[in-house]
């Protein structure tokens, strides 16, 4: 009762002198909007590199056997660069071993890929695309459906059917005016049939993932996609989330076997996974919420110390308050703790208002440009404690010295 | 204890049968304050102020005290020492049958809680809160729960005719009505002494009775009551007056009024 008493009268305060307290709040207002903003930016992009990125690179429970990784976020040394030109590629020879040795459940499709020219008879200018021929189950492995016609089969697979799945992008550039099934797309000079046209898999920082064609592995198009006999990797994935590390480690092993590495050398390939690709980005994601945690440490000082000023004034202002409440009863832990809540109380409500502000900023940011943003809970109820440990911490010297006023002297004061 | 007595600057007869008399009262519960030899110092810039030589005071439950005396006589730091909200150097003090002189700041903010009722010459209320927030104070400090403190801050406002004020800030009262907030404030947690610091001190002529005379209600009502105050027409309301001089007490008379019986216990002394 004592509590809400005390934060009752300082929010009485706030309201008679609201000029004031905007600007003793100012400080932790500012520091907390900071905290909000940055971190949403920072777990918004977070959960994009997660769900939407390296979602779509990488399905779920998936790795790729490949000679270096596909994607490569950040700097990569001169000696790093170097051990990686220096490997062995993937050949198709260690398909049929690395296939032997997956657990039953697991799937496989193998992948070559290459940027091609492509071109069509509706448009006259011809246009690099990202072309790859896989094997069969990539469909299934991606969760890639259709929205028009189908994907091709393992018996055209086999047969090497010059027949191919297109994005959604290739259609509207190649096809502007016809339905592109059944008509001919020249990869590389090589003529294809279209019989499907993939789902649209969205963007990637503005860059749509649409412009891609799909032959079966064994088509015309493995000439062009990689040298004789060698392929960019295998795509596998496990049952399940359990049995993810077995996998990798029955794969690690045929390929060791295969390399007949030492057991002291390490890996001439990888098992690239969607976590290996995003612990670049955690490494990123460390430095800005220190950098997110620093920023707004600053506002929340500056805060402090005006909060702290002010409650010496409020201190000094109610000396004679103070005096008739110890001739009252008040004990000191009772006037210590009367001040205290109220400087926690008015650093509260600045942070209330900060995380108003920052949530607003972040939208603000999430509307006007590319980053997406997500407000984090957690960073919220860190604000609001923040808020209220910042106004006890800047609280605690001008309350005792309340506390310890000599109840005469205070009474003495006008 | 009574070699301490008998070092302070004794003159008359009457002092000195004072002195034996006071020393002779057991401290109990028929007794709101007794108190012996009190003495209490303070250090001025390295200038040793002896404010309190020795002063000893019984007063009965009921009683009417005021107690006079000129600037520097000490009847603001006798004020304070009986109003628990400073400690002698020297001397007992009884308060309600119970030993105050040597309480920690904890314990005798319990007591002020508890047994004293304050009433300051500026009123004292919190500007900021109403009549009723005001005289619920006490009982926050008390522990009391919110409804029975709304009920007996009520009551205490009723008691000085204040019913129809309980929602007025202190700016939206009249002087004698602050008062009358303040003395609700000082009564609802039931004393065991009303103490009052110059209570009229900021009030016209008119006013003033009107506050001797709730005043003189409670102490019809069995209130024992306390006041300091320098105006002799205000002390003339009370039944004792006790006159302090130069940190000791010079006189303390009683009115006719009183029972003779009380004599028997000497608390009263004509000087």
């Amino acid at each position: 009762m004592r509590f809400y008493e005390a934060v009752r009268l300082a929010l009485s305060t706030i309201r008679v002198q609201k000029l004031k307290s905007f600007f003793t709040l100012l400080g932790v207002m500012i520091g907390v909007m900071f905290l909000i903003a940055v971190v949403s930016i920072v777990e918004g992009m977070g959960h994009y590199m997660q769900d939407d990125l390296m979602g779509k690179l990488i399905p779920i429970n998936t790795f790729n056997l490949r000679r270096t990784p596909d994607v490569q976020l950040g700097n990569i040394d001169r000696a790093t660069w170097q051990e990686w030109q220096r490997r062995p590629r993937i050949r198709e020879e260690d398909i049929a071993p690395v296939l032997a040795a997956l657990p039953p459940g697991a799937r496989a499709a193998v992948v070559s890929q290459n940027n091609l020219t492509v071109e069509s008879r509706y448009v006259p200018k011809p246009k690099q695309v990202d072309a790859s021929n896989v094997t069969a189950p990539w469909f299934d492995i991606k969760k890639m459906g259709v929205t028009e016609g189908r994907v091709f089969t393992a018996q055209e697979d086999a047969m090497g059917a010059p027949v191919v799945v297109i994005g959604t992008d290739v259609a509207s550039y190649f096809f502007p005016s016809v339905d592109p099934i059944g008509r001919e797309l020249r990869v590389g000079h090589i003529p294809y049939t279209v019989i499907g046209i993939a789902e649209s898999q969205g963007s990637v920082f503005g860059q749509s993932l649409d412009k891609f064609i799909v032959a079966p592995f064994n088509s015309p198009l493995k000439r062009l996609t990689n040298r004789h006999g060698v392929i960019d990797g295998i795509m596998i994935q496990s049952p399940d989330e359990t049995t993810m590390l077995a996998t990798e480690d029955a794969v690690r092993s045929v390929m060791r076997a295969r390399r007949k590495l030492l057991p002291e050398q390490k890996d001439n390939f990888v098992l690239e996974t969607s976590d290996q690709d995003l612990e670049f980005w955690n490494k990123i994601k460390g430095y800005l919420v220190v950098a997110g945690i620093a920023l707004p440490a600053i506002g929340l000082v500056v805060g402090a110390i005006v909060i702290m000023n002010i409650m010496l004034v409020a201190v000094a202002e109610r000396t004679a308050e103070i005096g008739v409440r110890k001739a009252l009863g008040a004990r000191r832990k009772d006037i210590l703790a009367q001040f205290l809540v109220e400087s926690a109380t008015l650093s509260t409500f600045g942070s209330a208002i900060g995380v108003v502000c920052g949530i607003g900023i972040s939208a603000i940011i999430a509307a006007v440009s590319p980053l997406p943003t997500h407000v984090a809970l957690w960073s919220i109820i860190v604000a609001v404690l923040l808020g209220a440990g910042v106004g006890i911490i800047a609280g605690v010297y001008p309350a005792s010295r309340a506390a310890l006023l000599d109840p005469i002297t205070a009474l003495r004061a006008e | 204890m009574n070699n301490e007595i008998e070092e302070a600057p004794l003159s008359t007869t009457a002092e000195r049968r004072a002195v034996t008399q006071v020393a002779g009262v057991t401290p109990g519960q028929e007794w709101a304050i007794v108190a012996r030899g009190l003495k209490r110092e303070y250090d001025m810039g390295g200038e040793i102020v002896r404010a309190l030589r020795g002063v000893d005071i019984a007063v009965r439950r009921n009683e009417y005290v005021a107690i006079m005396g000129p600037s520097g006589s000490g009847k603001s730091t006798l004020m304070n020492l009986i109003g628990c909200l400073d400690t002698p150097d020297a001397g007992e003090y009884w308060l309600n049958g119970t030993l105050v002189s040597d309480m920690s700041d904890d314990q005798l903010a319990h007591v002020r809680n508890k047994e004293i009722g304050f009433v300051f010459q500026t009123f004292n209320l919190l500007p900021r809160s109403t009549a009723l927030q005001n005289v619920e104070l006490p009982l926050v400090y008390a522990g009391v729960g919110s409804e029975e403190r709304r009920a007996r801050a009520k009551e205490a406002l009723e008691r000085v005719e204040l019913g129809a004020r309980l929602d007025h800030r202190p700016n939206e009262l009249s002087g004698g009505q602050r008062q009358r907030v303040a003395i609700a404030r000082a009564l609802v947690n039931r004393p065991a002494i009303l103490l009052a610091d110059e209570p009229t001190g900021n009030l016209d002529s008119r006013t003033s009775e009107d506050i001797m005379r709730v005043f003189s209600g409670l102490s019809d009502h069995g209130q024992t009551v306390i006041m300091v105050t320098h105006e002799p027409d205000i002390a003339a309301h009370a039944r004792r007056v006790i006159v302090l001089r130069d940190g000791v007490v010079e006189t303390d008379e009683r009115k006719e009024m009183f029972h003779e019986r009380l004599n028997t216990f000497g608390s009263s002394v004509v000087g």
